[in-house]
């Protein structure tokens, strides 16, 4: 077998070193990509909410739920035709100004999903959103989970 | 000796290719349909229908264009956009006395030169600024885009008759500052093959220009060109080079960052890159924040609630962002001992977040643009909103598409972004510093990239 000088040797090995340093961070970046994390989940339970609708506006914006509750929300218009239209579910409800709209379903998948006002209301319709939270936000803690892997593996590197 | 520049295929060397960059037609083709496209848009803008998501200045314009800008244009094109923008033609074939190829007549114009005080990004970062200022209303309204596309046909034709070649574009543009600053990160550019036989040519009609096109419109001298944000890519000079030394490379993507092509750093181009920064975090509050009240002061301009709004977007854009930034480059100095002036590790590394800046932009706007798309549909079919139907789209549902995958897209451009800059900061430190002091140096950069991350991920998804 040919041995290979100093320099040479010292290159190959760290080139195979720093090889391995990328393998295990994408090892980690997979795990914290697809590990299913633990959290506390309560029983499902039913919740209502009422929303207040008026031009752009969702009050409140933010709803929460556990996987599993089943969700009424009532929908009120104070100014023109409104509506709640949720991401990923078969929900579409339309408010007429003074009047309650209600609709109810089952918060059955856990993530964060918009909700959008489907009416045509004014010239920022397009940006009348609000957030369904489903359990923890966990593409937020992952993705920021995945921001300190990428600082802290590039100072590793350096280190 | 200079560094060897990394990877470059000259796409030249294939004839058919040369044959498209030297050829009038096919740039004045696709320039003539975005010219269409423009005065449609001003138009629809002024005379279509006062909804916005029901008028094609409103869709085709900031859904479409702006997101054909972010994921096409400029990522794999850098300047591509600016090589067939409607807005300076007016005023160049003023100027040139020739819209598709030199006939001999003359133009007329002061032909003055751009002032001296003005040679620089910051009238570009404040019309970037004024955009943002009354982001809510221009974006949203037909009419007002309308106005505003008018404005600039008529800002850029002005100043074509008193300055010289494309001052508006280069000097003026909002747009053409925002391209600009991105540009670095394409994975092409238009560069002299061989410096020798530039310093052979002594008539340089790549600047001068000649019988077979203008001189550089953009008052680069192909020589001296670095960086992509100099070159429109209007390619007169490729047609007015007689020793085929323009040649328009491949490259590795963000190929101007890397200390080889020694491309310009210049305090104002960070300066604008840093406002660009900051634009996009408040971008992203008002259009896809949850609160409502921050979209109708954005909306209600001249109100008090605006006037409020105008101040802390002027105070988080101008102050805050630049002011965090400031102090986590001085911080990486006192933890490396780093002896360069703060002015230059202020300019070094604010290129070096420009990958983050683009996918910044580019998550805020995957984030709205595949809920918004559907809604181009009926607007293709009826575009003045009067009530046609000329393709059968007209009466399309709306449906936001993927709205599952969007956040995680969104999630992945902002983290690569992240990383794509870390690894860029800690390169530029390296520059000047041995490797353990480099890594202080980029770590509180680093934890400043994280941290508005953080922010646009918490606003975005």
């Amino acid at each position: 077998m040919q041995t290979l000088p100093p320099a040479a040797h010292q290159i190959e090995s760290a080139r195979s070193s720093k090889r391995w340093v990328w393998i295990v961070l994408l090892g980690i970046a997979l795990v914290v990509v697809i590990i299913p994390l633990p959290f506390f989940v309560s029983s499902p339970t039913h919740r209502t909410y009422r929303i207040e609708a008026k031009t752009f506006e969702y009050t409140p914006a933010t709803l929460y739920a556990n996987p599993g509750d089943t969700v009424t929300v009532e929908i009120v218009s104070t100014d023109v035709v409104h509506g709640f239209m949720l991401d990923g579910h078969d929900v579409n409800v339309t408010a007429e100004p003074g009047q309650t709209a209600r609709v109810t379903f089952t918060a059955d998948h856990a993530g964060v999903f918009r909700f959008r006002c489907p009416v045509a209301c004014g010239q920022l319709h397009p940006f009348m959103t609000g957030k369904f939270q489903v359990g923890p936000n966990l593409l937020l803690y992952r993705a920021g989970a995945l921001g300190l892997l990428a600082v802290a593996s590039a100072l590793w590197i350096l280190r | 000796m200079d560094t060897p520049l990394k990877f470059r295929l000259d796409l030249t060397g294939l004839p058919a290719f040369r044959w498209l960059l030297r050829a009038r037609w096919p740039q004045f083709a696709a320039r003539a349909v975005t010219l269409a496209g423009f005065i449609f848009t001003i138009l629809a803008g002024l005379f279509g229908s006062p909804v916005g998501s029901h008028n094609f200045a409103i869709l085709f314009v900031w859904i479409a264009w702006w997101t054909a800008l972010k994921v096409f244009f400029i990522p794999l094109g850098g300047r591509s956009w600016c090589s067939i923008c409607p807005i300076p033609m007016a005023g160049e074939w003023m100027q040139q006395g020739w819209l598709v190829k030199p006939n001999g007549k003359k133009g007329f114009g002061l032909n003055k030169p751009w002032p001296k005080g003005l040679r620089n990004a910051w009238l570009q970062a404040g019309a970037f600024l004024a955009i943002g200022l009354f982001s809510a209303v221009t974006l949203t309204t037909p009419t007002v885009t309308g106005w505003v596309f008018l404005g600039l046909i008529v800002a850029a034709i002005a100043l074509a008759v008193v300055y010289e070649r494309r001052s508006f574009c280069q000097y003026v543009c909002p747009m053409g500052g925002f391209i600009g600053w991105y540009s670095r990160i394409s994975p092409v550019e238009l560069r002299i093959k061989d410096r020798a036989v530039c310093n052979a040519h002594l008539d340089k009609t790549c600047f001068t220009g000649c019988a077979d096109g203008a001189g550089c419109p953009w008052g680069t001298l192909p020589p001296a060109l670095r960086a992509n944000n100099s070159c429109g890519l209007c390619l007169e000079c490729v047609r007015t080079c007689p020793k085929n030394n323009v040649v328009f490379n491949l490259r590795p993507f963000a190929g101007d960052l890397d200390p080889a092509a020694r491309a310009p750093r210049k305090f104002d181009e960070a300066g604008l890159g840093i406002v660009l920064l900051g634009c996009v975090l408040s971008f992203s509050a008002v259009f896809q924040g949850t609160w409502g009240a921050l979209k109708t002061a954005a909306f209600h301009v001249g109100s008090p609630a605006w006037f409020l709004y105008a101040a802390c977007f002027l105070a988080a854009t101008l102050g805050l962002l630049p002011g965090l930034f400031a102090a986590a480059v001085w911080a990486g100095k006192q933890l490396s001992g780093s002896t360069l002036p703060m002015k230059k590790a202020l300019t070094h590394t604010a290129y070096a977040l420009l990958p983050l800046g683009f996918c910044a932009w580019l998550g805020f706007t995957l984030s709205f643009s595949l809920a918004k798309f559907a809604y181009v549909w009926p607007v293709l079919s009826d575009p003045m909103g009067w009530g046609w139907n000329l393709f059968g789209t007209a009466a399309w549902a709306w449906k936001p598409y993927l709205p599952a995958l969007t956040p995680i897209l969104v999630a992945a451009t902002l983290i690569g972004g992240l990383l794509w800059s870390g690894r860029s900061v800690l390169s530029t430190a390296r520059e000047t510093l041995p490797a353990k002091a480099a890594a202080r140096m980029a770590l509180p950069v680093m934890v400043f990239g994280l941290a508005f991350v953080l922010v646009e991920l918490w606003i975005l998804i």
